[in-house]
């Protein structure tokens, strides 16, 4: 099955990133393809595996500030900042829907 | 003393007696380094800050206070390690420019023993590839290329034209690493593996590429791609200076919460001389399509010289290994999609000039600075992870990956204490050949025979074999335990003296280092 219009812009829209041309498109639908393999195995009983290193506990430490004051390095490989802040254009201004942004998926 | 020398056995020696200093050492590799400029293994080169640590170095000598063996020692690191002063780039328009307010855990190591920092490698964008071919700043050209050896076998139709376009590939995405390692313009230097990308090119390079226990190496600092697989790779041209790097490197690091609290202790490796108490294990499902006959009969041959000693040697079954790869590719591509989310070009590296809104800055930043592969699996990686196919991509490859280092549970408990496979398909392809396939179809192909180490987090390593019939390295890969890598270490040297690969015999190497080369016997393992 191909993959939607509608979930290839959605998929645009949640990575930020552009599917470019039908090359882009068409080595996602090869992915999946490839990923589909893995509903030959049988994994039932299975528990999902997060790390090798299930077995052991993370290392915890005292809670005490032992570095920070680092804001003139952090803010060094800034483009854009004003005083101590990082300078970001407005939020909350959705990207443009499919039809009015350019994208490779217009055509579509 | 010579730029091939091994670090332990000669090279530490010549500057505790002052027979060579480390400025003299560290010249001498950028001087290589200038003259094998074509091989684009490194993107940056940091003379200045070498040579300075070179001086600081020869007082401490001089003052009969060396920090320790590495103390002098030229080395190169990957260039998606952060480095202060020297620009960090993943050889990606992302971080072009970008220099780093900090050291990687196991740069800043390399640091405090005196390490000599000669610069940064090239390797594919965000380590993502097999052949270290798809950075920005382009690919690297294995220096076999350029040897007698490979030269001998070719047959050229002129001169100029068998130089220009019958050049092989490193492998990847650590090519610019074992290139450098190689081409002798460092004694060591620091890869990454996630999916075999210290040993893939390791053994394209002909040098000894170690993967280790994930867990054991900081990886604080190493620019991340897949945080459940990534370590930091260790290459080196011999298997004991691969054991005073990993001496130096290992341990416990408070900044890496996925580093193991044990106490490490480094080691040296034993001459080991009897191996009739070693059972070596030959996982069948490793013959596997794809892997040429030259390498099958060398797997065969390195099998039956471990027999021949006294060893037990074992056909061993792991049997989800065909589904490793897809296995990975699902949840690399995951991880990806989530690691690559903080490049939005507000707080480092490039930044659109897009002033629309934040998101629209966001995507035009992330559109100008990743290429095409990286942004595919971003792609890949958002579509598994969507709620309709979470369960059924995501989870289901965790599931799997449980069963896939199960079955290496179930091999080592059977007796079985190291695993004996290829490393890669077949010998290293020319450029123009390796370039035909896209990047993604690539990598499926070549991580096959590696991949399922990161998967289960095991210590491998790969130690060049022979030369192939083209006059290219040809490496075989050793598995070992979790944590085990003494053991690890002393079967692959062992392995590597019985072996005696060849030297590669670069034009280049012989103008810059007019030393008498060391005598290599003649008892080449092919």
């Amino acid at each position: 099955q191909k993959v939607s219009v509608e979930v290839l812009d959605h998929l645009e829209h949640l990575a930020l990133v552009d599917f470019r041309d039908s090359e882009g498109v068409e080595r996602l639908q090869k992915a999946i393809q490839f990923a589909d393999q893995l509903h030959e195995v049988n994994t039932e009983g299975v528990e999902p595996m997060d790390s090798v290193l299930e077995d052991r506990c993370l290392y915890l430490r005292e809670d005490d500030v032992t570095e920070g004051n680092c804001t003139k390095e952090l803010l060094e490989n800034a483009r854009e900042k004003v005083e101590e802040y990082f300078v970001a254009p407005p939020g909350n201004i959705p990207l443009p829907k499919l039809d009015e942004r350019e994208t490779f998926l217009q055509g579509s | 003393a010579a730029l091939k020398d091994g670090l332990r056995s000669q090279v530490s020696a010549a500057l505790k007696e002052g027979r060579v200093t480390p400025t003299e050492l560290c010249q001498r590799c950028l001087a290589l380094i200038k003259t094998t400029k074509f091989l684009n293994a490194y993107i940056t080169v940091a003379e200045q800050i070498a040579l300075k640590q070179a001086e600081e170095s020869e007082e401490r000598y001089k003052r009969g206070q060396p920090l320790g063996i590495l103390d002098g020692i030229p080395i190169a690191v990957k260039d998606n390690f952060n480095t202060t002063g020297i620009e960090t780039t993943c050889a990606s328009n992302m971080l072009k420019g970008y220099i780093s307010p900090y050291n990687a855990t196991v740069v800043q190591k390399l640091l405090d023993q005196g390490a000599v920092l000669l610069g940064k490698t090239n390797l594919d964008e965000f380590a993502m590839g097999s052949g270290s071919t798809d950075g920005v700043f382009g690919p690297v050209r294995n220096p076999w290329s350029y040897s007698k050896q490979y030269k001998e076998k070719s047959v050229p139709k002129s001169h100029s034209e068998d130089e220009e376009s019958n050049w092989v590939i490193t492998g990847g995405s650590s090519g610019g690493s074992a290139a450098a390692v190689s081409s002798f313009t460092c004694f060591a230097a620091l890869g990454s593996d996630t999916g075999g990308s210290t040993r893939n090119p390791a053994a394209h390079c002909g040098v000894v590429g170690l993967k280790p226990t994930y867990g054991l190496i900081s990886r604080h600092g190493l620019i991340p791609l897949v945080n459940s697989m990534d370590v930091p790779g260790i290459l080196t041209r011999c298997v004991d200076d691969a054991a005073v790097l990993l001496g130096s490197l290992a341990g416990h690091d408070p900044k890496d919460s996925t580093t193991i609290q044990d106490d490490f202790k480094p080691f040296e490796l034993p001459n080991l001389t009897d191996v009739s108490k070693l059972s070596i294990g030959i996982p069948k499902e490793y013959h596997t399509p794809g892997l040429s006959s030259e390498i099958l009969a060398l797997w065969s041959k390195a099998a039956d010289l471990f027999k021949n000693a006294g060893a037990k040697v074992v056909e061993v079954s792991l049997p989800h290994t065909r589904y490793s790869i897809v296995c990975y590719h699902v949840l690399c591509t995951a991880e990806v999609a989530s690691n690559m989310a903080r490049f939005d070009g507000l707080e480092y590296g490039h930044r659109s000039d897009m002033k629309d809104s934040t998101e629209s800055m966001y995507a035009a930043t992330r559109r100008e600075g990743f290429n095409g592969v990286v942004r595919g699996r971003i792609l890949s990686g958002n579509y598994f992870l969507l709620k309709q196919n979470y369960e059924k991509y995501f989870v289901k490859a965790q599931k799997v990956r449980r069963l896939i280092a199960n079955d290496f549970v179930k091999v080592f408990r059977s007796g079985v204490d190291i695993l004996l496979t290829p490393t890669t398909l077949s010998d290293a392809a020319p450029y123009t050949e390796f370039i035909q396939e896209d990047n993604r179809t690539r990598s499926a192909q070549d991580d096959i025979l590696t991949q399922a180490a990161n998967m289960a987090g095991l210590p491998a390593i790969n130690v060049p074999t022979a030369l192939s019939e083209r006059g290219l390295p040809v490496g075989l890969q050793f598995i070992g335990r979790s944590f085990q890598e003494k053991q690890l270490l002393t079967v692959a040297k062992w392995f590597e003296k019985q072996v005696q690969f060849p030297v590669i015999q670069l034009e280049e190497v012989k103008r810059h280092d007019s030393d008498v080369f060391q005598h290599q016997k003649s008892a080449s393992f092919s």
